[in-house]
């Protein structure tokens, strides 16, 4: 039984991260150099980790599976970061956040995390701007700020459409200064595929380098694991189709936690499905949900209706409807199952039924006509007001409107979009205390990696800012606490026995892959999981429902191993083996978090229990029995893992039903 | 590294010593045409301008090592980079290849360089050094008394009086051979095509040209450039045609009239 | 951005792609039919559809890089009938649709190609060149911690923007691909205007130019004679004209590197 201690500290809830800080052990300067500290991941929380370690003067090994840093999934990230910055002068504060990152978790995050990641939210920014990050402006200069998703002030900084581009870029480049000048090393295109952990300490990973396919060995006094997020179980997801659980996943066959697997966040502002063909689905931003809004036909026999043929009084503006006081702002969980229940009472929309609009018509018109009394035009015509109501949102959306366009060959001027939710982001990851640092001592997780932060939904443009906040602002103190108990260069060396071992157990899941030889490509066992995980362990959830999957998902695992077909050698580069070993991980993970979410007797965040929910089909928790985080550990090949639970204490804040109406 | 050093090794410095040879070279042809069109004024005006440029002596020779200097450096950076280019190309080909932007003014600047270099050297021996055509040239031909004074911007070129170098008629004798005003024709076409590009690419090089302005840039270049050719065509094209006559009095006009009609006779013909 | 009449119907195509096992052995084209296909799917798909199909059989599937598939990440790079990036303007390869070709057609794939990306296998490349000219002065030197207050430097509007525009550079290669010269102007230019443009990164904007540029050299990328190819291809529509700003920096920075005056020794140990 694993011990999960959060080491959270003591002292009044805004003064923690401080005190804190204060009384860490530190690492003599001159020693740092003799202690090595493997990054796995150099996303937003991994660059910045591996620039800001390097600059303090730790030596740093930083080890991707993409061929450059600058290709890690945060590049994707559309709409922005949240700050407490209060620039926009509208009463936002450091508390304000921390609040709306709690409510928004729906109280099954840590408070004491929660409120160090509103504090270091303003040093994100000036760090970032300081690196030429090109946010946005106004006029005057200054930094420019949007609304988000759960929260009533703008507090949301932005570059375009590309806001997780720039920050990455912006890391990106502090990493790249550091490995110009020769204090990080960095290994690309090697795959994490095991943890080295001697005397329980982690002391290393085994990669397999995807070119050559050899496996290597590294060591180090310290272990960071920042490798994102796991949605692609789902198979389609808005993630890259490269993101992976495999290093956190074998990290967890090593005896590290984890935490609250089931919590996934269902985007609502997805393109829809086509086509059974499909890899990947796109977001279109939440900043969308500024000026569009979202509606399906009060009736169902409209829905094969062309949008401009449902007059208004025949619409429904559904989100606007239920929750007043957010209206199309409400967060993204009650978004998406509000979503889901008008395409389950049928007044779905496209093809498939599985869509609803988000129109764009009032926004167009809106600006249209500021702008034109902003030029003084007397009786602006319809069409010049529809002209500049489109150049107004072309230049606010315009990516996003081209995007949807490549993808639907659809004009999202002229008839409203289609959206629908889709697997977006893992609140769940290994298990980690306020330090950072899993249950296994020399291991930390950060980023989407780790489970910290988000409790059980993430805000909108606050993933940025929790990799940021670990990366630059958390890990490089509390590693130091860490690092200071250990004698310099103590790493093991990489022929010590454990390291022999981590290697022969990563190289015979190859072997064993490669020697399958059966019928099925790879991704004819992700489709198959990925359905089951949507259907059953998707927007909503049941006990039958996750009983059969626990089934089913067990009895795909023993199909893949027997029949999948992973041509090739594993000598070279192997595209399909790759996919193999990844699908391999993901399947055992989908078991999981079917597990994890029939213990969970409750609905909160992104997990809905259909069981439980109030009449209005709103998320019923049970802080009574469930305000805590569990913890799943493994307990071998075969046996069913174990559940520990690490209890939510809630000092300062009063968990309160969440409501956005 | 040194500012010599950036310039001369660097793909930037390179091509910035390509661009202020090529600005140089530019200023050179353009001035030249000028003084070239004076072939159709009375013959005073180019002869005492020759006349003139010839006794500068010292400062001739200045500006003389200074072009060489120019077509030297603005060679040896196009051969440079060219064959750096190629190299980093790879060895492999596509096998398919769509041109999205580039005109083909730009990607044939390396021949139409080469072909200006050709021309320059037969250039200089046809009408400097007297090498090819020699017996048109300006020093086998009867001098010329210069029947005014020859002024330009208050300077006196040469005083009524003078006894020149005939340069009038060597041109013209030059050019009444179809296949010397073929090839000149054809030599200064591609050279508007080198310019077409260059006089635009070196704005580019140089940093002085933006999208805000390029498409007034491109227009003026290409207006200059038609201007630049339509100038070059005119004097061998004229001449070969017959629509510009030699002065009378002109050794052109004395020794030239049987030539400039039997059109496949050689120049050769005329010397006697 | 989208085909004109783009079909609604399913489309059967013939793809010639280049194969080659590893940078060591030799390519060569090789065709396969693919069939039935949705218009809506993207040619990507369209790729995972025939690997699925050579997987079945035991064959090597096609290697292709790619991540995002949303056009941000930059790992896409596929020279389709010979334009990098296919034949739409101002997108990646992963945003190419299967509604762009006719049905019937022959499709051509095959990897960027120039010295400085060698191929790994089929159409990947080697790209790390890229990160190396980064590494050379592409960042603000800023310690985490350092920083003044964000809005403590207020950054005029329109040179923001023009910032953003060049930093919306993806890193893909694209230009080079392109380029008859195998140039990376368009992708160093595009970092190094970024940086030069903002008031943040003036104290090393002279080094950074001339030691990016001095990388790219290096790295044995050719010299750009202002072809514009690059821009053209480029998914993110990079304009050149940060080029004719690099080279302005470029020559300024020379110039200002040979006549400034130099501090007298370093700033020297301290107590
Ligand atoms: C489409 C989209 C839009 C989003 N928009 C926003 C937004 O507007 N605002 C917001 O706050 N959040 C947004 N998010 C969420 C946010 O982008 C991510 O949560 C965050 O960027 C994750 O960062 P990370 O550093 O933890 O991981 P990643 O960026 O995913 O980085 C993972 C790194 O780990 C490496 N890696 C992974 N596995 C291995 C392995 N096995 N071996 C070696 N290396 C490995 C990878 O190479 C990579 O470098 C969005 C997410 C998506 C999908
Ligand atoms: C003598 C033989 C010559 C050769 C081999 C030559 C070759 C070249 C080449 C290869 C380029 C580079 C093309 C490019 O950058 O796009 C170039 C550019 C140029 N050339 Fe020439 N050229 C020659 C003569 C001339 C002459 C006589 C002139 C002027 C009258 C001239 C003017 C220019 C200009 C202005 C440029 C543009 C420079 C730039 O891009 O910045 N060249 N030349
Ligand atoms: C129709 C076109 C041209 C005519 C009629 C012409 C005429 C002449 C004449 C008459 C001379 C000799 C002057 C003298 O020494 O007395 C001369 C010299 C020269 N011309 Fe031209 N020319 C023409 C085009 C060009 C072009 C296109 C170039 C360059 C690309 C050029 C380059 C030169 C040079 C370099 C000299 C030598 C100058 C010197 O003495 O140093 N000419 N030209
Ligand atoms: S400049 Fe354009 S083509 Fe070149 S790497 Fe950047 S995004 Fe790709
Ligand atoms: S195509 Fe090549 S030549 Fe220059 S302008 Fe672009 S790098
Ligand atoms: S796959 Fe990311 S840009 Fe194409």
């Amino acid at each position: 039984m694993a011990t999960l201690n959060s080491n959270v500290p003591p002292g009044p809830l805004a003064d923690k991260w401080r005190t804190y800080k204060s009384n860490l052990k530190l690492v003599n300067p001159a020693n740092k150099r003799k202690y090595e500290v493997v990054i796995v991941g150099a996303g937003l929380a991994g660059a910045s980790a591996a620039a800001t370690l390097s600059e303090l003067g730790y030596r740093v090994k930083c080890i991707v599976f993409h061929d450059s840093p600058r290709r890690a999934h945060s590049i994707a990230a559309q709409g922005g970061i949240n700050a407490a910055k209060n620039y926009q002068n509208d009463g936002d504060s450091v508390h304000r956040l921390f609040y709306d990152t709690l409510k928004g978790g729906d109280y099954r995050a840590r408070e004491s995390n929660v409120h160090r990641l509103a504090e270091v939210s303003v040093n994100i920014i000036d760090q970032c701007v300081a690196q030429g990050v090109p946010f946005a402006r106004e006029y005057g200069g200054l930094l420019a700020n949007r609304s988000f998703g759960g929260a009533q002030v703008s507090r949301t900084f932005y570059a375009r459409g590309q806001t997780g581009q720039q920050l990455l870029l912006g890391a990106y480049s502090a990493l790249s200064k550091q490995v110009g000048a020769g204090a990080v090393e960095l290994v690309t295109q090697h795959e994490m595929v095991d943890l080295v952990v001697v005397d329980g300490h982690a002391r290393g990973v085994i990669t397999r380098d995807l070119v050559t396919g050899k496996f290597h060995r590294h060591s180090g006094e310290a272990v960071i694991i920042a490798t994102g997020g796991y949605g692609n179980v789902f198979n389609l997801s808005t993630y890259a189709r490269g993101s992976n659980t495999t290093a956190i996943w074998r990290a967890y066959k090593r005896g590290a936690c984890f935490a609250n697997p089931c919590y996934t966040q269902i985007h609502p502002t997805c393109i829809p499905v086509s086509g059974d063909y499909q890899s990947k689905l796109t977001l279109m931003s939440e900043s969308l949900r500024n000026d569009g809004r979202i509606w399906v036909p009060k009736k169902n026999e409209d829905c094969k209706k062309a949008p401009a043929d449902i007059p208004e009084e025949d619409r429904d503006y559904f989100l606007e409807r239920i929750y007043p006081s957010f209206g199309n702002l409400a967060p993204r969980d009650v978004s998406s199952r509000a979503a889901k229940r008008m395409c389950d009472e049928g007044r779905g929309v496209g093809e498939t039924g599985l869509g609803v609009y988000l129109d764009f018509a009032e926004a167009i018109q809106r600006y249209g006509k500021q702008v034109a009394a902003r030029a003084n035009l007397v009786n602006p015509s319809k069409e010049k007001i529809l002209e500049l109501g489109e150049a107004a949102v072309k230049e606010r959306y315009g990516n996003l409107f081209d995007i949807y366009h490549e993808i639907t060959n659809e004009s999202a001027y002229k008839q409203p979009m289609r959206i629908y939710p889709a697997v977006h982001y893992t609140m769940g990851g290994l298990w980690v205390d306020y330090n950072l640092m899993s249950n296994v001592p020399g291991l930390f997780v950060l980023g989407e990696a780790n489970f910290s932060d988000h409790g059980a939904n993430r805000l909108g443009a606050s993933a940025l800012m929790q990799g940021l906040a670990d990366g630059y602002f958390v890990v490089p103190y509390t590693i130091g606490n860490y690092l200071a108990t250990l004698k310099p260069n103590s790493r093991p060396s990489t022929d010590a026995p454990e390291f022999k071992a981590a290697e022969e157990n990563a190289a015979s899941i190859v072997k064993r892959l490669l020697a399958a030889k059966g019928k099925e490509p790879v991704n004819h066992y992700h489709k198959k999981l990925g359905k089951l995980m949507w259907d059953y362990c998707g927007m909503s959830r049941t006990k039958e429902g996750l009983e059969k999957a626990i089934l089913e998902i067990g009895k795909l695992r023993e199909e893949f191993w027997a029949n999948v077909n992973v041509p090739g050698s594993g000598d070279n580069m192997n595209q399909a083996l790759e996919r193999a070993n990844r699908v391999a991980d993901f399947i055992e993970l989908g078991q999981l978090m079917c597990r994890d979410a029939l213990a969970r007797e409750e609905s909160c965040g992104g997990h809905f229990r259909e069981e439980h929910q109030y009449p209005d089909g709103e998320c019923k928790r049970d802080d009574e029995k469930f305000a805590h985080v569990a913890a799943w550990e493994f307990q071998g090949e075969g046996s069913v893992p174990l559940r520990n639970i690490e209890p939510l204490n809630y000092e300062f804040t009063k968990m309160s039903v969440r409501s956005y109406k | 590294m040194s500012l010599i050093g950036n310039l001369y090794s660097s793909s930037i410095g390179r091509k910035f010593i390509m661009a202020i040879t090529g600005l140089v070279l530019v200023g050179f042809v353009f001035g030249h045409l000028v003084g070239n069109l004076q072939i159709f004024l009375p013959p005073d005006h180019i002869n005492g301008y020759a006349h003139f440029l010839q006794g500068l002596g010292p400062v001739l020779w200045l500006v003389r090592l200074v072009l060489l200097v120019c077509v030297g450096l603005h060679i040896w950076a196009a051969i440079a980079l060219t064959a750096e280019s190629r190299a980093a190309r790879g060895a492999q080909a596509y096998g398919v290849k769509k041109w999205l932007h580039a005109t083909w003014a730009s990607r044939a600047m390396r021949w139409t360089g080469v072909i200006v270099f050709f021309f320059i050297l037969y250039h200089l021996a046809h009408f400097t050094l007297g090498i090819a055509g020699h017996e048109t040239f300006k020093t086998q031909l009867p001098e010329w008394t210069m029947q005014h004074d020859a002024k330009e911007l208050g300077i006196t070129l040469a005083k009524q009086g003078e006894v020149v170098h005939d340069v009038y008629s060597m041109v013209f004798l030059g050019f009444q051979n179809p296949v010397v005003s073929i090839f000149y024709i054809i030599a200064t076409s591609l050279l508007s095509v080198h310019l077409l590009h260059g006089i635009e690419s070196l704005f580019q090089t140089i940093g002085w040209r933006n999208g805000t302005w390029a498409c007034c840039l491109r227009r003026a270049v290409t207006g200059l450039v038609i201007l630049y050719f339509l100038g070059n065509l005119l004097i061998p094209g004229a001449i070969l045609t017959g629509l510009a006559k030699p002065a009378e009095g002109t050794a052109a006009a004395m020794l030239g009239c049987t030539a400039c009609h039997a059109a496949s006779v050689p120049a050769t013909a005329v010397h006697n | 951005m989208v085909a004109e009449k783009p079909s609604t119907k399913n489309i059967s195509v013939t793809i010639r792609v280049w194969r080659q096992p590893s940078a060591a052995q030799p390519g060569r084209f090789v065709d396969y039919p693919a069939r039935d296909l949705n218009p809506n799917m993207s040619l990507l798909e369209m790729l995972d559809v025939v690997n699925d199909q050579l997987e079945r059989i035991g064959e090597d599937p096609i290697a292709f890089a790619h991540d995002c598939r949303e056009g941000i990440c930059g790992t896409c790079s596929l020279v389709i009938d010979g334009k990098p990036h296919g034949p739409h303007h101002g997108v990646a390869s992963c945003q190419t649709y299967m509604r762009s070709f006719e049905d019937g057609s022959v499709i051509t794939i095959e990897p960027f190609r120039a010295r400085p990306f060698p191929v790994i296998k089929d159409l990947i490349t080697d790209r790390s060149a890229f990160d190396k000219i980064q590494q050379a002065g592409g960042f603000i030197s800023i310690r985490t911690g350092s920083a003044c207050d964000a809005n403590a430097t207020p950054i005029p509007k329109e040179t923001a923007d023009l910032a953003m525009d060049a930093a919306q550079c993806i890193g893909c290669g694209a230009c080079v691909a392109a380029c008859k010269n195998a140039s990376a102007m368009l992708f160093v230019s595009a970092k190094v205007s970024q940086l030069g443009l903002l008031p943040q990164g003036q104290p090393e904007r002279d080094s950074r130019v001339l030691n990016m540029v001095a990388k790219m050299d290096e790295l044995g990328f050719g010299n750009c004679t202002n072809q514009y190819e690059c821009s053209a291809a480029c998914p993110k529509l990079i304009s050149h004209d940060f080029i004719a700003r690099m080279n302005r920096d470029y020559i300024a920075a020379s110039f200002r590197a040979a006549f400034k005056p130099k501090p007298a020794a370093g700033s020297g140990g301290g107590a």
